[in-house]
């Protein structure tokens, strides 16, 4: 993929520009979220923001974690997100009025930055290096073949805890009929 | 294998730039004449009674949760459906145990009047 071809340092820079473009709209649609005034929006900036996020996935060669990100995030959470806001009662849906911790802005705001100058001086001291070998062509095959051959036993948890919690959410939600 | 995801990147800027150059050149060649009637909220049939900003049944947040359950279930078809025919009748047989234990969870949601929209 890289190297001093044409092609390779062509490859570069769209990969390159890809990964700017979709941090920014990551990270502006994040921004959104927290500072537009209407819930609705906010929660639409958020599908966006994971959506730009399964982008960053693919960009990293993860095409089985960018189909769930937007399998279950940008499909299914944002639902339940919506439908969490259509379920409670929000005059005209502002945030100000649904947010009473808004005046705690200043020692939020405090903690942010320490919490962000203490990820930043970790990032910065940790020397990246990539690991050997080259990635998967696809993640997808692979996962299948252990999915069904070595873990299957795990695969079969799995669909009982699905089952714990659908379960759980018919009785917590009290959909049944007692 | 990146290569492919490019083609959907270009499908996403081509598709956003027919949206924006649509409204564009909608915004240079109409005429500007607003009237109140014109600005007003494009809405059918009567006006609204009381405030739009309802509070929806909270029952429904249940068909949520189904649709986020199954919406995981998914995630795990998928690679299964991928490589289908290379992974033979134990895999399938693998899934059907899956899927039916699922279908356990599933009956007990009908059994529940879960999917009952009251």
């Amino acid at each position: 993929m890289s190297g001093f071809t044409l092609q390779g340092i062509l490859a570069n820079v769209y990969e390159t520009g890809a990964f700017w473009l979709l941090s920014l709209v990551a990270l502006g649609a994040a921004l959104a979220v927290v500072g537009l005034k209407n819930i609705v929006h906010s929660a639409f900036s958020l599908v966006l923001s994971f959506v730009a996020m399964a982008g960053l996935f693919m960009l990293l060669e993860a095409d089985f974690l960018a189909m769930v990100q937007l399998l279950v995030y940008a499909g299914a959470i944002s639902i339940l997100l919506v439908f969490a806001i259509m379920l409670t009662r929000r005059p005209e849906g502002k945030m100000q009025e649904s947010n009473p911790f808004g005046r705690y802005a200043l020692p939020a705001g405090l903690v942010a930055f320490f919490l962000f100058l203490a990820i930043a001086a970790l990032v910065l001291r940790v020397s990246w290096v990539s690991g050997p070998g080259v990635p998967a062509a696809s993640t997808v095959g692979p996962l299948a073949e252990a999915f069904l051959t070595t873990y299957v036993v795990p695969l079969e948890v799995a669909a009982i805890l699905l089952l714990v919690a659908l379960v759980g959410a018919i009785m917590l939600a009290g959909g049944g009929k007692r | 294998m990146l290569h492919h995801f490019a083609a959907v990147a270009v499908f996403l800027l081509a598709g956003l730039a027919v949206g924006i150059a649509a409204l564009a050149v909608a915004w240079v060649v109409r005429p500007k004449r607003p009237t109140l009637l014109k600005l007003s909220t494009y809405e059918c049939g009567l006006p609204t009674q009381g405030p739009t900003w309802v509070q929806f049944k909270s029952g429904y947040f249940l068909f949520a949760l189904l649709f986020l359950v199954f919406d995981v279930e998914t995630v795990f078809l998928y690679p299964w459906a991928v490589k289908f025919k290379a992974l033979g009748l134990f895999a399938f047989l693998e899934m059907v145990v899956f899927i039916g234990i699922l279908l356990l969870g599933w009956w007990y949601a009908w059994k529940e009047g879960a999917f009952e929209w009251k």
